[in-house]
């Protein structure tokens, strides 16, 4: 019975439970809110373990299928599955949101229900999006996965964040535009909306160019790619805390996870003929947004750019397994590559998540991100500092952390393509240490100029949980990612051999 | 001979006399509605003539409609302009541009 | 047996992380006095066991033992694996880090007391001494990376330790950016070497070396080259950061900005010579490519010569010792690029010992002096401090290389290895090392005099310099033994016994002539280097005791060098200039030209102002004016039937 309908309580309990929040609540029990929607949380983690139990390794095929009718009219179906790929996504949304609201406890003071019914309903949307096994189930849980994301910028953001809000709504709204056309020109094709249906309809080479700066479109603007990533920092800088944890640790996966599931199976020909243009836009990402974040000003800032830096390893991994193959004639390193670039979307999730909780932690006391109104952190709060030492290590991609993994997995197999693409991309050791410590050095370290940064509190015991919490995940990544790795095996192995096929 | 090209172009000339009349008033609203029936009546004319050429009384028919259609359009159209103009106090068509984006 | 060895090599290096875990994360509770206990208990445990497995590898010759502890990670059939090599070498290192880590930890309980962050420093140096461990006990590249980054970071860590103080966290920053830096080679080097080998395990690569001597790699078109020189060159690259090679020297006198223990252990005796034993432990490799060994020839004797120089115009004691680093690091690397691995490894030993002890001795002439470091105030310290000063002595006579204490034998390998070399660049090479050992004897007795004779320039009415405790001098005591012994005992079973010592884990190479310690004492007599050391040591005694006015003379007679020498060749403005402030404003203008102006101004708000400016545009059409409506209407009209008419027309 569960097997059959865990999916769908992972994607309607939180949506469920967040109405109840609004409805029930309100602002006037900010208290019982909080426990609701915390325990809420907590029984999706419970569900996720089960899922992450019972799910079968050793296989590609979807797991936990459901298959309803819908729209009978034009085959639209509401299907959910999970392979190797969505499970640790699914897992992870549950673990960052719990995280979320955890670490919600104290930071929020005015309409404390509204922000949390926002994210369980986001948690439940985003674990649609990667449940989804129809195109068009897909794109309504896509879209949707806006407005309350919209929301939590507009209302919780600080000061510009209606320009930030809107730049956010319009920029990704535009990109999956097109993924609609898309989507309905193969629905039309395959009669189905079914993903899986996708995969088998054979296309010619123009279609698939088509279908594919389509999905790029809409994808590289999640991801973010170079060059449409200018909404991720002004989002992240005035979202809340917990908005920017959600928004780098998940939503920006999707994109990512789009690539995966759609483009490199679905129109395998134009991503063999378009690689070079991937491979240059996720190596621009890599060197020219690693310069840009040196210099930013702002915390929050230099951390979004960070994550486009690091996101870029994603689509790098991903779309350099043609050259890969090209080169080895064997599909062994091309696996390195994709799990690379997904150990990297997994641990990529840790630590920005973490980076920005920990910005909003300062910014809950002080009231700036801008990195020159601290300095000599570290005598204040030296738990703290550790912790985010840590982090910090974590995304400079030290070896014991996860950040290594990806990077090292990605970069070893792009050797392959190209040693010159590998050197490149390497670069980003040398640059993301730069960025990050030069940060670390300014806010932590130093003696104190500021007054205020005297009035500085060490983390109080909710905060502790869940840094401590993400600290301990990052450093068991770093040491023993082979699980991880196990799941993505047999998914990844049937995604080769779909995005190796041509479908001319 | 009078045929069924003379009345037709007698038509256009009437229906390009009430279009221009129409377009380069720019003072007075009792001019446009003055237009509006020339118009009307142009079209009439066309079909008087082709009535009369194809021998089918229908389009007669219709023009009877569209006089008294007509007449109630200018008797509605006169009432607004009286509205307007209390409102108002000009009919100049120049100044009414209440609409403008 | 196997499965005690293994047991012992995962304590041996678990267990300093155990302490640092404790130091760390109970430091507080149990209070300082436990902090310490703890850490030196585990360390000393670390000590024993590694004394241990020395007794099993050098004495009862087990053979080489590699050990998977699990798998890291597997994908795409390439299986990563964390597990350790226990051979002569890495026992070698294990004793050397362990002896070492072990007297620092000792010696920090006098340096460090009433430091505020005293469980935070000891619980660094454990952390330290479990990544070194890690990185000498690997079997693969990717602990290798593991340990070599560990330890990159706990030094990031200590040289930023008083991180109140801005010139220490600027340096620790510097020192981990320009490590970064040599890691950029270093990745691509196991890059380079999972490509073509398949495997990045010790034993997979090593077999496969021979398979692969002509295979060549295509980096630039049109000219391939050969694949185990590309590797080679890359790892190379890894390890001229973390053995601090010229042009990535730069951080390391930097990094004594850190307390001083750090200094002994990390920056002399262990860290900075994981790039030697990382090249040593890549012999059968590096053994192909004379390329390669050309290159590192020429850039070891260059640092050899050109650091030992500045350290003659350093006043710093501790920047002396740094340079003097430096210098020496290059004597190691200039060995193995003559392909005299074995003297390296030499070399690294005896280098560890009184490298380490002159830092603790120069840690103790701090502590007398409170926290002075300048050379110039300090003077006739030699009856107040007699320990330190015998110590002191012995380390630098061991450092200058004069028989019979332990520098001689192993620098003496390494000039004799670089002489007989063929290679391009080795009469360069061979010159620098000679002229360096003039260089070495000069600027370590200038620092010995400077600090003990003279007369006393501090603040007599005030400082009153004295013996520092016993934690403090027991650690130079052990540790001035083997810096005078470890050279005569080493050199035979290292150099001339059939097989060597390391042949195992090194690729060794043939000595003329099996020598024993005395023979080569006897020898060295008539050989340049002992005249260039001796002439060396009679200078310093003419310039700084004798004659004190003449360092001035010379000053002002030789300005020019004088002032490349004060600016360290440059190096550091050059970086500056070019690296720091050049990528600076390079990042600037891709943020605000790139990022503000171009893609958000232009593209994303100018895409906003477009259809701002378009809608501006189609307002002017609504005037409100019925009788612009219908000439528009009209026009269209008459336009549509056009359209619909034309094609009739024919």
């Amino acid at each position: 019975m569960l097997e059959h309908s865990l999916l769908s309580t992972l994607i309607w309990f939180p949506i469920l439970a967040g109405v109840a929040v609004l409805a029930f609540t309100g602002d006037k029990h900010p208290r019982t809110s909080k426990i609701l929607a915390l325990a809420s949380s907590v029984i999706t983690l419970i569900l996720c373990s089960v899922l992450y139990h019972r799910f079968d390794m050793n296989t590609a095929l979807m797991q936990f299928q459901e298959n309803y009718t819908w729209i009978p009219a034009y085959a639209i179906r509401y299907t959910l599955g999970v392979d190797g790929i969505s499970m640790p996504m699914i897992v992870l949304t549950c673990y960052i949101n719990f995280l979320v609201l955890l670490a919600s406890w104290h930071s929020i003071k005015q309409k404390i229900s509204q922000y949390l019914a926002a994210f369980l309903i986001m948690q439940g949307v985003i674990v649609g999006v990667f449940a989804a096994l129809d195109a068009m189930l897909f794109y309504v849980f896509w879209e949707s996965m806006l407005i309350p994301m919209y929301l939590c910028i507009g209302m919780w953001g600080s000061n510009n964040r209606f320009y930030a809000s809107i730049k956010f709504f319009l920029y990704t709204f535009f990109g999956s535009a097109l993924m609609l056309v898309a989507l309905i020109y193969l629905g039309f094709q395959a009669h189905s909306f079914s993903i899986l249906d996708f995969y088998s309809v054979k296309l010619a080479i123009l279609p698939q160019l088509l279908i594919f700066f389509a999905f790029l479109l809409a994808f590289a603007v999640k991801v973010p790619m170079f060059p449409v990533h200018t909404w991720l920092p002004d989002a992240h800088t005035e979202a809340p805390a917990g908005g920017s944890a959600v928004l780098a640790a998940i939503m920006l996966k999707i994109g990512a996870y789009g690539f995966l599931r759609f483009s490199l199976p679905i129109v395998p020909d134009a991503c063999r003929h378009l690689d070079w243009l991937m491979i240059t836009l996720s190596l621009f990402a890599v060197i020219y947004i690693g310069f840009v974040a040196i210099v930013q000003k702002d915390m929050k800032r230099l951390i979004a750019y960070s994550s486009i830096a690091h996101m870029g390893f994603v689509t790098l991994g991903c779309f350099a397994i043609y050259r890969i193959v090209q080169n080895t004639g064997s599909l062994t390193h091309a696996y390195m590559s994709i799990e690379g670039a997904l150990v990297q979307m997994i641990s990529h999730g840790f630590t920005s998540a973490a980076m920005f909780f920990g910005v909003g932690v300062l910014y809950h006391q002080l009231h700036t991100r801008l990195i020159r109104d601290y300095g000599g952190v570290a005598n204040k709060m030296p738990i703290f500092a550790a912790l985010f030492m840590v982090f910090a290590m974590g995304n400079v991609g030290l070896p014991g952390t996860s950040g290594f993994v990806g990077e090292f997995m990605v970069v070893l197999s792009v050797f392959q393509a190209s040693p010159w693409i590998s050197l490149l991309a390497t670069s980003t050791v040398v640059l993301s240490a730069a960025y990050t410590l030069w940060m670390y050095k300014r806010v932590f370290y130093g003696k104190i100029i500021n007054e205020k940064v005297n009035t500085l509190i060490d983390l109080d015991a909710w905060d502790k949980l869940v840094f401590v919490l993400l600290a301990l995940t990052i450093l068991l990544l770093g040491v023993y990612p082979q699980p991880l790795l196990n799941i993505f095996h047999p998914t990844v192995e049937h995604l080769l051999s779909l995005s190796m096929q041509s479908k001319l | 001979m009078i045929n069924l090209s003379h009345f037709l172009i007698l038509g256009a000339i009437l229906f390009c006399l009430g279009l221009t009349g129409f377009v380069v008033n720019r003072k007075n609203l009792i001019n446009l509605l003055m237009c509006v029936e020339l118009l009307l009546l142009a079209v009439n004319f066309n079909l008087i003539a082709f009535s009369n050429s194809l021998n089918d009384i229908s389009g007669q028919v219709f023009v009877f409609f569209i006089l008294t259609v007509a007449a109630a359009e200018a008797a509605i159209g006169l009432a607004i302009l009286m509205v307007f103009y209390r409102h108002k106090h000009t009919i100049a068509v120049a100044e009414l541009d209440e609409l403008k984006g | 047996m196997e499965q005690l060895i293994s047991n012992i090599t995962i304590a041996i290096v678990l267990f300093p992380l155990l302490g640092a875990l404790v130091a760390g994360l109970l430091g507080k509770k149990m209070g300082c006095t436990w902090s310490h206990r703890a850490t030196i208990f585990y360390v000393f445990i670390s000590f024993v066991l590694s004394l241990y497995l020395a007794k099993l590898v050098f004495i009862e010759h087990i053979p080489t033992f590699n050990l998977v502890v699990y798998h890291w990670g597997i994908s795409g059939g390439v299986g990563f694996d964390v597990g350790f090599l226990i051979d002569q070498l890495s026992v070698l290192m294990l004793l050397v880090v362990t002896f070492v880590s072990l007297l620092v930890h000792i010696y920090s309980i006098g340096y460090m007391q009433g430091d505020p962050g005293y469980q935070r420093f000891f619980s660094y140096v454990s952390f330290f001494t479990f990544a070194m461990l890690a990185l000498v006990t690997a079997n693969n590249f990717l602990q290798l990376f593991f340990g070599w980054e560990g330890v990159g970071v706990a030094s990031y860590l200590l040289i930023g330790f008083w991180f109140n103080k801005d010139s220490a966290t600027a340096g620790s920053l510097k020192a981990f950016i320009v490590n970064r830096v040599g890691d950029f080679g270093f990745l691509l080097g196991i890059a380079a070497i999972l490509a073509t080998y398949h495997s990045i395990d010790y034993s997979a690569v090593f077999a496969q070396v021979d398979t692969t001597l002509s295979q060549t790699i295509t980096v630039i078109p049109q000219h391939p080259w050969s694949v185990i020189t590309l590797i080679s060159l890359l790892l190379f690259v890894g390890a001229m950061g973390k053995s601090a090679q010229i042009p990535l020297h730069v951080w390391l006198p930097e990094s004594m900005e850190g307390p001083t223990p750090i200094s002994a252990l990390i920056h002399a005796a262990t860290m900075v010579t994981a790039g030697i034993y990382m090249i040593a432990r890549m012999s059968p490799l590096y053994q192909h490519s004379p390329t390669a060994l050309s290159v590192i020839l020429v850039i070891g004797a260059s640092g050899a010569l050109f650091t030992g120089l500045i350290a003659i115009v350093q006043n710093d004691i501790k920047r002396v010792i740094a340079y003097s680093t430096l210098s020496q690091l290059g004597y190691m690397v200039a060995a193995l690029g003559a392909s005299a691995y074995t003297a390296a490894i030499f070399h690294l030993s005896t280098h560890a010992c009184f490298k380490a002890l002159l830092f603790l001795g120069a840690g103790s002439v701090i502590l007398a002096c409170h926290h002075e470091q300048d050379m110039r105030k300090m003077g006739g310290l030699w009856k107040l401090m007699p320990i330190t000063y015998l110590t002191y002595l012995l380390g630098s006579l061991a450092l200058c290389a004069l028989p019979p204490f332990s520098g001689f034998f192993s620098k003496d390998a390494i000039i004799d290895a670089v002489h007989q070399t063929t290679i391009p660049g080795a009469h360069y090479a061979y010159f620098c090392v000679l002229t360096g050992s003039f260089v070495t004897a000069f600027y370590t007795f200038r620092s010995l005099f400077m600090t003990f004779h003279q007369t006393p320039r501090y603040d007599t009415a005030h400082l009153h310099p004295h013996e520092s405790p016993w934690v403090v001098w027991l650690p130079l005591v052990l540790l001035a033994i083997p810096s005078v012994l470890l050279g005569a005992w080493l050199v035979k079973p290292l150099l001339f016994d059939t097989p060597p010592l390391l042949a195992q884990s090194v690729v060794p190479h043939l000595m003329e002539s099996p020598q024993t310690a005395w023979s080569l004492m006897e020898e060295s007599i008539h050989s340049p280097a002992f005249w260039l050391v001796i002439s060396g040591i009679f200078s310093a005694w003419l310039c700084y005791i004798a004659f004190p006015a003449l360092p001035k003379f010379f000053v002002r007679v030789l300005s020019l060098p004088y002032f490349i020498l004060i600016k360290k060749y440059g190096f550091d403005d050059f970086n500056r200039v070019v690296f720091v402030d050049g990528s600076k404003s390079l990042a600037q203008s891709f943020s605000h030209t790139g990022d503000q102006v171009v893609i958000d101004n232009f593209f994303v708000n100018g895409s906003g102002r477009a259809v701002v400016f378009l809608a501006k545009l189609g307002r002017k059409l609504q005037s409100g004016l019925i009788y612009h409506y219908s000439l528009l209407m009209a026009i269209g009209l008459i336009a549509f039937l056009i359209l619909i008419l034309w094609p009739l027309k024919g």
